[in-house]
């Protein structure tokens, strides 16, 4: 299923950042293309041209409700809130086992008299 | 209760995040490495990969500090705020902004630090001015996750070129 062709194509789709705000975005809830523009300074034509590049990577599909056709985010790990939270705490737990290693050496360095 | 290394997150409200963890050694110190530049610039540093470029910091009420990150793939990503309420070595108050946060929102950051169990307990809240606000600044954690991946995609999408 991940031929080279596909991974090459979700590598490229991902090596944007209006993208991945984008997908960060959809990872929240499904929203229609003008909900999608509004925080960049880009116009909807240019919005709607990432979501296309974002669609044949097969990482986002389009709602059928004709006026909003709303942009949804595909693949169940990206989908879930869960996941992000989970994401969030995941790099404060890598932070603060650096602090930790950290501590341990100023406290190794530090007299102790001068703790307080 | 709080043992060394246990981490927890949690949204007590539509626009915080609570951050808790106990660290094993005392107050002052954990508190420098939250404000001395070449402390902070050894731990706060993301997902493997991610190099600090820019920690300065002028630790005085009214004093803004800025940080920058680059990854080994180029993304960079920044952030930076002021500093409201300096009560060494237990509570550290600022307002915050990442660069990339579109949702527009700044938000107010409290550490407070507290002796517990023969070390420190730190609660970090930050408020956001709305639950969207807040709800962009926890997908920053995602994005830099994805970031993370995208690193080892990176890899692997080198690995299948050699062996065409």
């Amino acid at each position: 299923m991940a031929s080279a062709e596909t991974l090459d194509a979700t590598f490229a789709a991902l090596a944007d950042p209006t993208r991945r705000a984008i997908l960060a975005r959809l990872a929240l809830g499904e929203a229609s293309v003008n909900e999608l523009a509004a925080p960049f300074a880009m116009s909807q034509p240019a919005i709607s041209k990432h979501i296309k590049v974002l669609e044949r990577a097969g990482l986002v599909s389009r709602g059928r409700d004709a006026q909003r056709r709303p942009v949804r985010i595909e693949g169940a790990p990206l989908a879930s809130a869960s996941a992000w939270l989970e994401r969030y705490r995941a790099i404060w737990e890598v932070n603060f086992g650096r602090l930790d290693a950290l501590l341990g050496e100023l406290q190794a360095i530090k007299p102790p008299e001068k703790r307080t | 209760m709080n043992a060394p290394g246990k981490l927890t997150v949690t949204l007590p409200s539509d626009r915080e995040v609570l951050i808790t963890r106990w660290f094993a050694a005392p107050r002052d110190l954990v508190f420098d490495c939250w404000t001395k530049p070449e402390l902070i610039r050894r731990w706060l540093l993301g997902p493997e990969g991610w190099t600090m470029t820019v920690c300065t910091v002028d630790l005085r009420v009214g004093g803004r500090y800025r940080y920058e990150w680059r990854s080994t793939e180029g993304s960079v990503m920044g952030m930076g705020g002021e500093y409201r309420e300096i009560v060494r070595p237990e509570r550290l108050g600022s307002v915050e902004l990442f660069d990339e946060d579109w949702t527009g929102g700044e938000a107010t950051s409290t550490i407070v630090l507290t002796e517990e169990g023969g070390g420190t307990l730190l609660r970090q809240t930050s408020r956001y001015a709305s639950k969207e606000a807040r709800d962009g600044a926890l997908r920053t954690g995602m994005t830099e996750g994805m970031e993370y991946g995208f690193g080892r995609l990176d890899a692997l999408l080198a690995e299948r070129a050699a062996a065409r």
